[in-house]
């Protein structure tokens, strides 16, 4: 607690600075406040989950099916306002829906003790194709216009619902993990679940509460897609998942668990943004914009090993 | 009952029901689809196995040694197009050659996500995730939107997957399935009889003993993820086979679909078990129910994708539970 930020977290802000410098030096619409506002908005629900999926990847397992339950309450509400149900019921059934995902996630997990990965890998499968089953190879339309107003107007000022919800929630979790009792179990589980079971933690507990806070917040992010975009079809938010977990890990967060910071994530959360954003204002394509960040995936976590290895064999030398 | 569920080895209690689970599956689509058990339908379920069946051994051999490979799908992708893209140029290439080319390929690919995850250690998951991007979007560039047709392919190529090896009892076995089945098949030996192959066990049960008993871990997991590309290809050559026209979205999801065959299969998501015959049984039956939704008046073909993650789902948790009674009476009949 001595430093402000740790050495991970001050490349960051350099890698950040460079890339805000950069934008701003080729677009001169860059620094507006409504492209500020966009460059948030184009990827809100995505940042938002990351904030979540942090806590799961600190606590040493993994949510793979995040964008399956996003697209499946996405489905769902689109669903179930073209059969007739008011759009606040709607809502109300999609993340009662989302606890349920959660409650089967967390219970094949925390109690029966299958690995995460093989889960959430199944449940991928299972909950996008229960999104299809849903919306077929339509795609449904027809929200009511206050439900497209939260995800296309601002809220305060210019500012949407959305990003202030980010905010909200970066601060909630980020105190929730850094500050709080059930943060410190979260870490320490993460760390060595078996020693945080003999200490007498409910490890089977946190980790329940993780995963319904997962597959909470991810059903409620497809539901602002399904606003901001004003449609939804079998495939909304597919493959999210790759993003979520980059930025996560690109913030420093070990996939072993254990080790990470909200403010780590944040600053990653930014660089990417920016990053798409940068590469989209010089025409650089989708596909090439994932298979960058696909590289910056590898790289996050390749580098700090090898520089780990250089300094190593300096050691040894000298 | 409980003495043979204690005698036999836990693996073939798995092969016995995953037997039958596949037996299950093909009476009970035969009492709901009119002339299910057709030659037809052998051929449509074998012909469909057959390019699952590859991925699928070479993703198994990974997941043994305790690691994934996401990647898969985008190689199978990439090798199809290119391959494709190379027939179409060179029409005369000895077919021997162009599958030859197909597994190299992919085995090129693998190689890079083995190097990096066994020399840079990096988490396999985290690698192959990149690379499921990565790869998929060099193809979209390589391609530049545009998509091998059957036309530009050679003739032997568009007539390999209607060609028969052999007949046996009015059911015909193409030479596609042939293929895949020689695969799977010399993987399995090599598994069961073939000394280094043993390693990847070794590495998968107990990594840090493994390398004690002077196996270099780091080659094995390397040379794993060698084949499972090598394999990759060998799917992607059999893909283009079987569809002639290929887009950048070939493959897509394949490395869920071979996923879903090895764990149904009884390989351990934690390594160091698992049989081949294990994974021609799990895709099989995750085919078989993938081909039996399409023609099932009953149920919409949309509902393939929730019922795989449901028969995934559910293998697992079967396996967990019955492992851990088993380990239960085990250690009750000790006393």
């Amino acid at each position: 607690m001595t430093r402000l930020l740790t050495p991970w977290e001050t490349g960051l802000l350099a890698v950040f600075l460079a890339t805000l410098a950069l934008n701003t030096a080729f677009a001169p619409e860059f620094l507006t406040v409504q492209n500020q506002i966009n460059l948030f908005q184009l990827s809100i629900e995505k940042i938002i989950v990351a904030l979540i999926m942090t806590l799961v990847i600190i606590n040493a397992e993994i949510d793979l099916s995040v964008a399956s339950i996003m697209g499946l309450s996405a489905a769902l509400f689109g669903y179930l306002v073209n059969a007739g149900t008011p759009g606040g019921l709607a809502i109300l059934i999609c993340l009662a829906a989302g606890l349920v995902a959660g409650l089967v996630n967390a219970t094949l997990i925390a109690r029966v003790g299958i690995p995460s990965l093989v889960v959430t890998l199944a449940m991928l499968i299972g909950f996008r194709g229960l999104a299809r089953v849903l919306v077929k190879d339509n795609s449904l339309g027809n929200f009511p216009a206050w439900f497209t107003d939260i995800g296309q107007k601002g809220l305060i000022g210019p500012i949407p619902l959305s990003i202030i919800l980010f905010f909200v929630l970066l601060i909630l979790l980020g105190m929730t993990l850094h500050r709080s009792s059930f943060g410190r179990q979260v870490i320490v589980i993460g760390t060595n679940a078996e020693v945080a079971r003999f200490s007498g933690l409910n490890v089977a507990r946190v980790k329940t509460i993780l995963f319904l806070l997962s597959a909470l917040v991810s059903a409620l992010c497809g539901l602002l897609y399904a606003a901001r975009l004003g449609s939804v079809r079998g495939d909304t938010a597919f493959g999210f998942e790759l993003d979520i977990i980059t930025m996560v890990l690109l913030g420093g967060v070990s996939i072993f668990g254990g080790k990470g910071s909200m403010v780590g994530v944040f600053l990653s959360i930014l660089i990417i943004l920016n990053l798409r954003n940068g590469m989209g204002l010089m025409n650089i394509t989708g596909h090439m914009q994932t298979g960058v960040i696909g590289i910056l995936l590898i790289a996050s976590v390749l580098l700090p090993n090898l520089l780990g290895d250089f300094k190593a064999r300096r050691r040894k030398d000298a | 009952m409980t003495g043979l569920l204690t005698r036999a080895s836990p693996q073939t209690l798995r092969l016995l029901a995953l037997g039958l689970a596949l037996l299950a599956t093909v009476l009970f689509f035969a009492t709901q689809i009119e002339g299910y058990l057709s030659p037809r339908m052998f051929t449509r379920i074998s012909t469909s196995a057959a390019v699952v069946l590859p991925i699928a051994v070479g993703q198994a051999i990974v997941i043994m040694t305790r690691n994934i490979d996401l990647s898969a799908g985008s190689i199978l992708g990439v090798t199809a197009y290119m391959t494709g893209q190379l027939l179409g140029t060179m029409p005369d290439l000895h077919p021997v050659l162009a599958v030859l080319f197909c597994m190299a390929l992919g085995g090129a690919f693998g190689m890079l996500n083995g190097i990096i995850i066994a020399f840079g250690r990096v988490p396999s998951i985290i690698v192959t995730l990149g690379t499921l991007a990565l790869y998929r979007s060099f193809l979209v560039e390589w391609s530049d939107a545009k998509t091998i047709t059957t036309a530009s392919l050679p003739g032997w190529l568009v007539d390999l997957p209607s060609a028969n090896a052999f007949s046996l009892g009015g059911l015909d076995v193409r030479v596609t399935v042939l293929l895949a089945l020689a695969a799977a098949l010399v993987t399995g030996l090599a598994l069961t009889f073939f000394r280094p192959a043993r390693r990847f066990y070794a590495v998968g049960s107990n990594p840090d003993a493994a390398v004690m008993a002077g196996i270099n871990a780091k080659r094995v997991v390397l040379s794993a993820f060698i084949i499972s590309g090598a394999f990759a290809g060998l799917s992607g050559f059999l893909f283009l086979a079987k569809f002639g026209n290929i887009t950048v979205v070939a493959g897509l999801g394949f490395e869920l679909k071979s996923i879903a065959a090895v764990v149904v299969g009884g390989v351990s998501i934690m390594g160091g078990s698992g049989s081949m015959i294990g994974v021609l049984m799990g895709a099989l039956l995750v085919d078989t129910i993938d081909n039996s939704l399409t023609r099932w008046a009953v149920v919409s073909e949309f509902w393939r994708d929730a019922l795989l993650g449901g028969l995934i789902m559910a293998a697992v948790t079967l396996d967990t539970l019955a492992s851990r009674q088993l380990t239960r009476l085990r250690k009750g009949g000790q006393k």
